[in-house]
């Protein structure tokens, strides 16, 4: 069962840039990019670090630990030092509401 | 075309990985002079709750995935430049027509009066650091040479297990090489609050059998365990052999290759030429440039001509501090501040010309990392931003790249 959660306004994500979200003991990142949002699991896949505090540069989260790269669209690792994807999850909006669907 | 790559540390593995990210698909041999399957050293001084793991470099099967041929507990012996082969301690010989050098460095030994001193532990492998987790615990009494990084980091570690630790630094403070004076004080007040005994500006006379340090002062210092943390020396006796050339390391252009043009050495192990810094060779040992590298020099054994010129990166995890620092600092001429927040800053080091340099960053958890990152990109298009923007933590040091040239 998925269901669609409220993360926050669209107006909470600065353009090219990330926040975080937590919920249900969870934590997730949430990016928006030229009115593109998206979001991904909230720590990086090499020693669980909030990528929240990581560098929005197009469409790549840089962890803020070792800088180890994902491309936020699809998770996919970007080199050294990760090697793990990062999970990634379906977003929709809804009146400046921003949602994402999780499992 | 066959590689071989002598040394299976961070640079080497990841050269192996880049040279099959780059589509070379010939035969890579990777010797491994450990006997362990290859991992990443930083958490050996950093580890877990669950204490110290071997954390594979890039993921457990990613070699045998990437047909890297991996071959463990062999140490290269020799290299013969005329028939370009190398000789393994397993007596097999490894066949090349490119050869890559990255054996890293090893603890600098504790030497007294001129003797070694065999009570004197170090930290550099994993069997290094499971050996001294294993006796660390409460009441223990450990003793650290050094007030470099490692010895830092395993003050602050063996202080979460209650160990009574008592730091020996013999300059006038710690971290003197690397880290401007004001962090290091910050650094050193919160190993004190923890609970760590400095002896700072104190030489040691003597180490007994029974391991009783006595400093020069005559202050005794009873230890269970000595632990050596004062520099390292890079692995160069290899290419001493081969007749390479050494200067603090084995030497290398701008595309990493040795003065032998079918041999290239990266990471610890070499000293290279800097686009950034006037061209000057320096060698550092930290563990991104050793990533960089081996990815640069995998580009070049395959043909690239581009010159290594990757900003300079380190950090350091003390307790809840985390460290960072881009750059070179040691031309600088003044020094700017950034408060970030009542714990966190940085100090931005600029030259003469007003050029940023370096950037160094101490806080709680991640707070200095987007800044330092700022920092290092305009480091690298040596820009020279404005010292008011760079002292206002609420300026956003994002928008100076786009108008740095
Ligand atoms: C405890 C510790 C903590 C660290 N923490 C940090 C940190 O927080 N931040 C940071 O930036 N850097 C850190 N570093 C430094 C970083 O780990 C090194 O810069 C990095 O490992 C260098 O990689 P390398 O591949 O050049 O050398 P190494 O990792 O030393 O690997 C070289 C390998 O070559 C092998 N070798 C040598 N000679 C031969 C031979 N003849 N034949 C076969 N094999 C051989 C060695 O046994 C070794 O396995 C730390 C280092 C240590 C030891
Ligand atoms: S924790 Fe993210 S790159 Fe290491």
């Amino acid at each position: 069962m998925t269901q669609w959660i409220k993360a926050c306004k669209t107006d909470d994500i600065p353009d090219e840039d990330v926040i975080r979200f937590d919920h249900d003991n969870k934590t997730y990142a949430l990016y928006r990019k030229d009115d593109q949002f998206f979001a991904t699991d909230g720590l990086c896949t090499h020693e669980s670090v909030h990528l929240a505090d990581g560098l929005v540069m197009d469409y790549t989260i840089e962890c803020p630990k070792h800088n180890g790269r994902f491309d936020y669209r699809t998770g996919a690792a970007k080199g050294a030092p990760v090697c793990i994807n990062l999970k990634t999850y379906p977003t929709k909006i809804e009146n400046d509401d921003l949602f994402i669907e999780l499992a | 075309m066959r590689i071989v790559i002598i040394g299976a540390g961070e640079c080497g593995v990841r050269a192996s990985l880049a040279l099959r990210e780059q589509g070379f698909d010939g035969a890579i041999d990777l010797v491994n002079g450990e006997a362990h399957i290859p991992y990443e050293r930083p958490p050996l001084s950093k580890p877990s709750a669950d204490g110290v793991a071997l954390k594979p470099i890039g993921g457990t099967d990613r070699l045998l995935e990437d047909r890297i041929a991996l071959h463990s507990d062999s140490i290269a012996l020799s290299i013969d430049r005329d028939a370009r082969e190398v000789a393994l301690s397993n007596h097999e010989r490894l066949p090349y027509d490119k050869l890559l050098i990255a054996t890293g460095a090893r603890p600098r030994p504790l030497v007294l009066n001129g003797n070694d001193v065999p009570q004197a532990r170090y930290l550099r492998s994993y069997d290094d650091a499971k050996a001294l987790y294993d006796v660390i615990s409460p009441d223990f009494r450990l003793t650290i040479l050094g007030g470099g990084f490692i010895g830092l980091e395993i003050a602050a570690e063996a202080r979460k297990y209650g160990a009574i630790v008592t730091l020996i630094e013999s300059a006038p403070r710690i971290l003197g090489r690397a880290v401007p004076a004001s962090l290091a004080a910050k650094i050193e007040a919160r190993h004190r609050m923890a609970g760590v005994t400095f002896h700072i500006g104190k030489a040691i006379a003597s180490v007994s059998a029974a391991r009783m340090i006595t400093l020069e002062d005559g202050t005794e210092i009873p230890s269970d365990v000595v632990l050596a943390g004062i520099g390292s020396l890079p692995n160069i006796e290899l290419a001493q052999k081969a007749e390479l050339t050494i200067g603090n390391g084995i030497a290398v252009n701008g595309m990493l290759q040795t003065s032998d043009p079918a041999i290239y050495a990266a990471g610890d192990c070499c000293s290279f030429p800097h686009p950034l810094y006037d061209n000057k060779h320096i060698r550092i040992e930290s563990w991104r440039a050793a990533q960089e590298q081996g990815d640069h020099a995998a580009k070049a054994m395959l043909g690239s001509t581009d010159a290594y010129q990757a900003v300079p990166w380190f950090w350091s995890d003390q307790y809840d501090l985390t460290l960072q620092i881009a750059g070179l600092a040691m031309d600088a001429t003044e020094e700017i501040e950034r408060k970030i927040d009542e714990q966190a800053s940085i100090l931005f080091h600029l030259a003469a010309d007003g050029r940023l340099l370096a950037a160094s960053g101490l806080g709680i958890g991640n707070s200095i990392a987007r800044d330092i990152r700022f920092a290092e990109m305009l480091i690298a298009k040596r820009a020279k931003p404005d010292k008011t923007f760079l002292a206002d933590p609420a300026f956003k040091l994002k928008s100076l790249l786009s108008s740095a040239v």
